[in-house]
């Protein structure tokens, strides 16, 4: 058996709390680029519409009906690109955000990767581990989709929940390094759960958009119906409809991953207790959220559950992902109980 | 006139038997009855997560029953301690795979026809596919020789051909059409193994279902508590409890015995986790029938014995005190291990050891033991670490007679003390039995003694056979790939139609559709269109006469099939 490196531990623990941090300050600068987005867009909006013909030129894209009213700020549902693709305009403080995301990332990655090596195997057998990889594996997964498309506006609800996760690991469940126990012993834990907490990053991205999607197909209907808008921030936000489509896509891989994760799951379960499948507590839970995604494929090629309903599907399965990675292994008794609560 | 019948027809309620089977199949196999039985059997699945299931705990249940005794019963009608076999759930999961079929059977012929059959025919107005474009040649053929291969083709007909064997390349089937004619074009598709992903994928669902079915028709289960230097031979008498399937007979258990050499357990001796478990290892001596030669093997959790085409598990382990019993006659009614059942991680242990054969009074005893013994402010013992470092027997006993006789099954695991006399307990005066490892208890009334002899381990074994597990294993790593290629692939159809202009120019007008979600599906009609330019074009700019109108596929699902 390999010697606890506790020393290492301790300092894993340390950078742990640095990256937390650095993700904070992170989560507020995307949330100022937010707030002062949505403001320079109001003072824009507000000089356009003294002049006519320049508010035809910007808007011109933007919007999709061609209905215009009183006001030109009223009326514009979106200002953000649609295939998502960075713009040339200077966005310093999403900037600075996601440098500092980065940073926290390096931070995290450093801290992961120590509590690895001081425990002399992979980081992710307690759940104190889970969060933290998970956390690192979200923020890398948001990170790597930044570089092909232009996410930042998720960058507050994505860096947000990556700060929950690691405050999750750090206060609620603080786990000193130490040896697995025997019924972990398996690379099937390797593959198992890094494929595993891999689909729920790309689940969790997918989540953020499917409730941003029906923010803003509820801010448009209230829009075209005169209303005023609540949501002036949303601006940011691309249209219901393209978010829908990338959520799609995101959810079609990540998807094929829970569906191997089920399988090596099973595989794993076959080895330890001479059983691929026997309706644990676990299993039934990993069943029932690779069933609700497969709803969630289904309803987008049946006519009438595309669009909102859709997107609620894409939520209650992460719902059930969440309440299978927190309550399930608290609370429910089972073989999986070794979470390391 | 036509809209008058169909309203005679709608007021026409009589379907007539076989018109009802029919609506009643096409609502069954319909996309919108698929997808609310697959959320029916999300939600059908919970409760067995919530309550506790027969078949993974029997004793739990019961317990459950017990405790419960107003809503027990209720919930125990609805088969929710049973709910992956109840009436319930296996109806839905039964006519979720029925409208399966029906869906995939009939997508299954239309496929294989559409695969034998050529591209479909050319819309007349490319304009309304959801990515079109067009551009014209230059007049002339190509003068300069910075031409690609082929040149500029110079007729219509020409640039069909040209652009068949471009789409040909990028991996579509083409069928050119009309070439003589005045607008000749190239209808090309790709993306056939997007379909047929879908369809291995639904069907390998259906091969996953049977396997499991085979497993439980054809499999058994069984378990044995093993303690060290005993031998379990894989006969039916050998097992302490087992669960043949439906289609299960004796013949089919291999008389293969395995004996338990030895049992290590390592604990974790650093501070953080003081005393946890972190190894295992059951080394056994196997032999694959009654006469052959014992073979050395290891056995660990994670890594089962494979012997006799069962695999054995190890899924516990603890101490197996060896008592001595002397029944009040002298004579010795008991000797050997006693399996204890460990209730917390220090392996503080209940036990309970039934002597029927003690006479005149048969004995029985209750408690614990304790591999490292102490005592707390209390004065209550508890064991203070899991390996055996002061191993020590806290026992009450009893007389009487144990039932045992009547032939009805019990649990060895439990003594019902409700019709037996007490002889000494932890709670009477003169204290229980209270042994270390090599000392003898003399038992009040004459009535006999227990000597503490050692210590054993024992490990329980989970021994199984599943004839289908390798067909579950095939068919879901087939369904896994059929998921990928029906989500990753787009299936497209192109067309590509040229005519001449009237001022003898060549204009090319393309067109796209995509089957399914395709995200690519504007990508590609830009790349086709820049690899004709680049192709035709190559050697001239003219950028206001290639005005190019392309518009983006938007809708998911767009697709408009013919
Ligand atoms: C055991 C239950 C079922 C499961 C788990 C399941 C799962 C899935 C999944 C994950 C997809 C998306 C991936 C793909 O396109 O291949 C899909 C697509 C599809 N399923 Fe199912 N399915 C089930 C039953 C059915 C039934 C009963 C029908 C027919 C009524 C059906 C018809 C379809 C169709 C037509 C598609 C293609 C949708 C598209 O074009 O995007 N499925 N299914």
């Amino acid at each position: 058996m390999q010697n606890i490196n506790q020393t290492l531990g301790q300092y894993s623990e340390l950078f742990m709390l640095l990256a937390a941090l650095a993700y904070t300050a992170a989560f507020l600068a995307f949330t100022w680029d937010l707030v002062k987005s949505s403001r320079r867009i109001r003072e824009m909006e507000a000089g356009l519409a003294e002049t006519a013909e320049e508010r035809q030129l910007v808007l011109a894209g933007a919007v999709a009906g061609g209905k215009r009213g009183k006001s030109a700020g009223a009326l514009q549902g979106s200002t953000a690109d649609d295939a998502m693709d960075y713009q040339g305009e200077k966005r310093s403080a999403a900037r600075i955000a996601v440098a500092l995301t980065v940073l926290a990332a390096a931070v995290h990655a450093v801290a992961v990767v120590s509590r690895g090596v001081a425990a002399g195997r992979v980081p992710w057998g307690n759940m104190y581990e889970f969060c933290t990889t998970g956390g690192l594996v979200v923020a890398v997964v948001f990170l790597l989709v930044l570089t092909r498309k232009d996410l930042r506006f998720l960058g507050t609800f994505v860096i947000g929940l990556v700060v929950v996760m690691l405050c999750a690991a750090t206060i609620g469940f603080p786990t000193p390094v130490a040896n697995l126990v025997p019924a972990l012993q398996s690379y099937w834990l390797i593959i198992h759960v890094s494929v595993a907490v891999a689909a729920s990053a790309l689940f969790t991205l997918t989540f953020a958009m499917s409730v941003l999607q029906l923010l803003q197909a509820s801010r448009v209907a209230r829009l075209a119906a005169g209303g005023g808008d609540r949501m002036p921030f949303m601006r940011l936000v691309p249209s219901a409809l393209s978010l829908e489509n990338l959520s799609y896509r995101i959810n079609a891989i990540a998807f094929v991953l829970w569906t191997f994760t089920l399988m090596a799951g099973a595989i794993w379960a076959e080895k330890a207790w001479g059983r691929y499948w026997g309706w644990d507590t676990k299993e039934v839970w990993t069943f029932v959220i690779w069933v609700v995604y497969a709803g969630y494929l289904h309803a987008r090629a049946t006519r009438g559950w595309t669009g909102t309903r859709a997107a609620w599907l894409s939520i209650v399965g992460y719902l059930c992902i969440v309440f299978n990675f927190t309550i399930v292994n608290i609370y429910f008794s089972g073989l999986h109980s070794y979470a390391g609560v | 006139m036509a809209a008058k019948d169909r309203g005679d027809n709608v007021a026409l309620p009589a379907l007539g038997f076989l018109g009802t089977l029919r609506w009643m199949w096409t609502q069954l196999t319909s996309m919108r009855t698929a997808l609310f039985l697959l959320l029916l059997l999300a939600v059908a699945a919970v409760p067995g997560s919530l309550f506790p299931q027969r078949p993974a705990n029997p004793a739990v249940v019961t317990q459950y029953i017990r405790d419960n005794p107003e809503t027990g019963p209720i919930l125990d009608w609805f088969q929710l301690f049973d709910v992956y076999s109840s009436v319930w759930f296996s109806a839905i999961y039964l006519l979720l795979f029925i409208s399966l079929i029906g869906c995939v059977i009939p997508r299954a012929i239309a496929h294989g026809r559409a695969w034998r059959s050529k591209p479909p025919r050319t819309p007349s107005r490319l304009s309304r596919m959801p990515v079109h474009g067009s551009f014209a040649l230059p007049s002339g053929s190509d003068s300069q020789s910075g031409g690609q291969a082929g040149g500029r083709p110079t007729s219509p007909h020409a640039a069909v051909v040209d652009a068949a064997a471009l789409l040909k390349k990028r991996g579509y089937r083409v069928d050119v059409r009309d070439e003589q004619g005045s607008q000749p074009s190239v209808g090309a598709e790709r993306g056939f193994l997007k379909e047929l992903g879908n369809l291995v994928f639904h069907l390998s669902l259906i091969g996953v279902l049977v396997s499991v079915a085979v497993g439980g028709l054809f499999g058994y289960r069984g378990q044995k508590i093993v303690v060290e230097g005993e031998t379990f031979v894989n006969t039916l008498v050998g097992y302490d409890s087992f669960t043949p399937g439906t289609n299960f007979s004796e013949d089919n258990l291999d008389p293969y015995s395995i004996t338990l050499e030895k049992f290590d357990v390592t604990f974790d001796r650093q501070l953080t986790h003081y005393g946890q478990p972190i190894d295992f290892t059951a080394t056994m001596s196997t032999k694959t029938a009654p006469g052959a030669e014992p073979e050395q093997r290891i056995l660990k959790v994670n890594e089962p014995l494979t012997i006799g085409g069962t695999s054995v598990y190890l899924v516990g382990n603890g101490y197996a005190p060896v008592v001595t019993v002397r029944d009040g006659d002298g004579n010795i009614a008991h000797q050997g291990p006693v399996v204890s059942i460990p209730q917390d991680g220090l392996f503080t242990s209940l036990m309970v050891l039934k002597v029927p054969d003690a006479r005149p009074e048969q004995l029985g005893f209750v408690g614990f033991f304790l591999p490292t013994a102490a005592i707390d402010e209390n004065g209550v013992s508890f064991s203070r670490d899991p390996d055996p470092f002061l191993p020590q027997l806290n026992l009450n006993s009893y007389y009487g007679d144990l039932g045992l006789d009547d032939g009805e099954p019990q649990n060895v695991y439990v003594l019902d003390t409700d019709t037996l006399t007490e002889l000494n307990s932890r709670n009477s005066e003169a204290g229980g039995i209270v042994l270390d490892a090599g000392e003898t208890f003399e038992l009040p009334e004459g009535k006999g003694s227990i000597t503490f002899d050692g210590l054993r381990r024992y490990a329980a074994l989970d021994i199984t056979h599943d004839p289908a597990e390798l067909g579950a294993l095939v068919f879901s790593s087939l369904a896994l790939a059929g998921l990928s290629a029906s989500l990753f692939i787009g299936r497209r159809r192109v067309w590509i139609r040229a005519a001449s202009g009237p001022d003898g120019r060549v204009t090319v007008e393309y067109g796209l559709l995509a089957r399914g979600e395709d995200h690519r599906l504007a990508g590609e009609g830009a790349a086709i269109e820049k690899l004709l330019r680049e192709r035709w074009l190559a050697d001239t700019i003219e950028h206001d006469e290639n005005e190019t109108a392309h518009v983006g596929a938007s809708a998911p699902g767009s697709g408009k099939d013919n």
